[in-house]
Parts: C-alpha cells; structure tokens; sequence
C-alpha cells in the first residue's frame, strides 16, 4: 500500500452537482478498487497558464490516499474515459512528501475554522 | 586611453567581489519541493517561465532535480506556463 496524490482538472462548463457528482465517480472509483482514501481539496475555478483545448479555466481537484499500485491503472483508464476530465497527474508519495502532506493538511485545517 | 591601472574609482568596483552561493533548500531545510503551489516556484523560473540554471540559483544538482521536476509537474497542471514574456 503505497501514499498517492492525484490532481485532476475538469472542464469549468459542468454544473456545480455534476462537478460533484464527477468527483464522487472517481471516488468511488478508488473506494471500489479498494484504496482508503486520506483527504480532498477541492480547489475550484482556477485559470489556466495556457489554454488547454480552448478553455482557459478549469475545476482543480486533489485527493490524497493509500492504494495498491494496480488500482492506479484503473484510476487512470477511468480518467481517460471520461470526456471531463481535462488533465489529471497522479504521483506517488515517498517520505518527505507524505509529512509535507500532513503538515500542509495540518495547518489548512485551523485555517478553515478561521475563515 | 589610461591603462587600467591608472583609472582610480571612488568606490572599489564590486565585480570582483565573489558572493558565495548556497543551496537554499539546504540551509533552510527544506526536504520536499511542492509542484501545487506556483508561487515557490516561480522564484526558480525566469522572465520567460524558463529554469534558471544552478549557476544562477546556486542550489545543490540533488534540489536542482527536484525543482525541474515540479515545475515540469507544475506547467503539465497549467499552474505554471511553458512559455510566457513576461511572467514576474
């Protein structure tokens, strides 16, 4: 079971619940293949460097979780099918990223009491 | 034209003076280079959204590595552009 973190970006021309709903799918996705999933961002409407197919903005997603590393195939061929998902990177943690991770989930946290 | 030698200057001229370069992640301990946020990086990046090159930042070939990959994870994310004029 190794630490991964995935970034995908979707289209911004969805609805908010399909925007939710997609991202469920692919929680689900993970879920099903059996990965226990750690944490979620959503970072929302974000504009893009350089367009990618004509857009310029894009829905950014991060989920964090633990995973055999076969299941990372079938999140992959998930992403692929679905028209959505415009880009998505998923890298795996070794352990300086993973205790940046925490201490970044850590400090996020107080910040949302905050706000 | 006086030779070199002769021009006196008011102030010594600053080009020989050698600043010692140091590898930031080093020093500040850094261990791991986020590719999600863009700001961090860019500090690595030039006008153009280019990698400035170690003899510029002065960072050890290990950190080195580890920023170009993040930014090359970064600019796949569109958080960080291929190519731009000007960026800063």
């Amino acid at each position: 079971m190794n630490q991964y973190e995935t970034v995908f970006i979707l289209t911004p021309v969805l609805s908010d619940e399909q925007m939710k709903e997609a991202v469920e799918k692919f929680k689900g996705v993970l879920t099903k293949a059996g990965a226990e999933i750690i944490s979620e961002e959503n970072w929302g409407l974000k504009k893009f460097a350089y367009p990618i197919d004509k857009k310029t903005t894009g829905f950014y997603v991060l989920i964090e979780f633990n995973a055999a590393p076969e299941t990372i195939k079938t999140l992959e061929i998930a992403y692929r099918r679905d028209e959505k998902v415009l880009r998505y990177l998923t890298v795996k943690m070794e352990k300086y990223a993973a205790e940046y991770a925490a201490k970044r989930r850590s400090n996020k946290q107080p910040k949302q009491q905050e706000a | 034209m006086a030779q070199q030698s002769e021009i006196r200057y008011l102030t010594a001229p600053a080009i020989d003076v050698k600043k010692k370069k140091y590898c930031r992640f080093k020093k500040s301990g850094i261990k791991y280079i986020d590719y999600k946020d863009p700001e961090f990086l860019k500090k690595f990046l030039n006008e153009q959204g280019k990698i400035l090159p170690r003899r510029i930042t002065g960072t050890s070939l290990k950190y080195q590595r580890r920023v170009a990959q993040a930014v090359k994870r970064a600019r796949h994310l569109a958080l960080l552009p291929f190519v731009t004029d000007l960026m800063k």
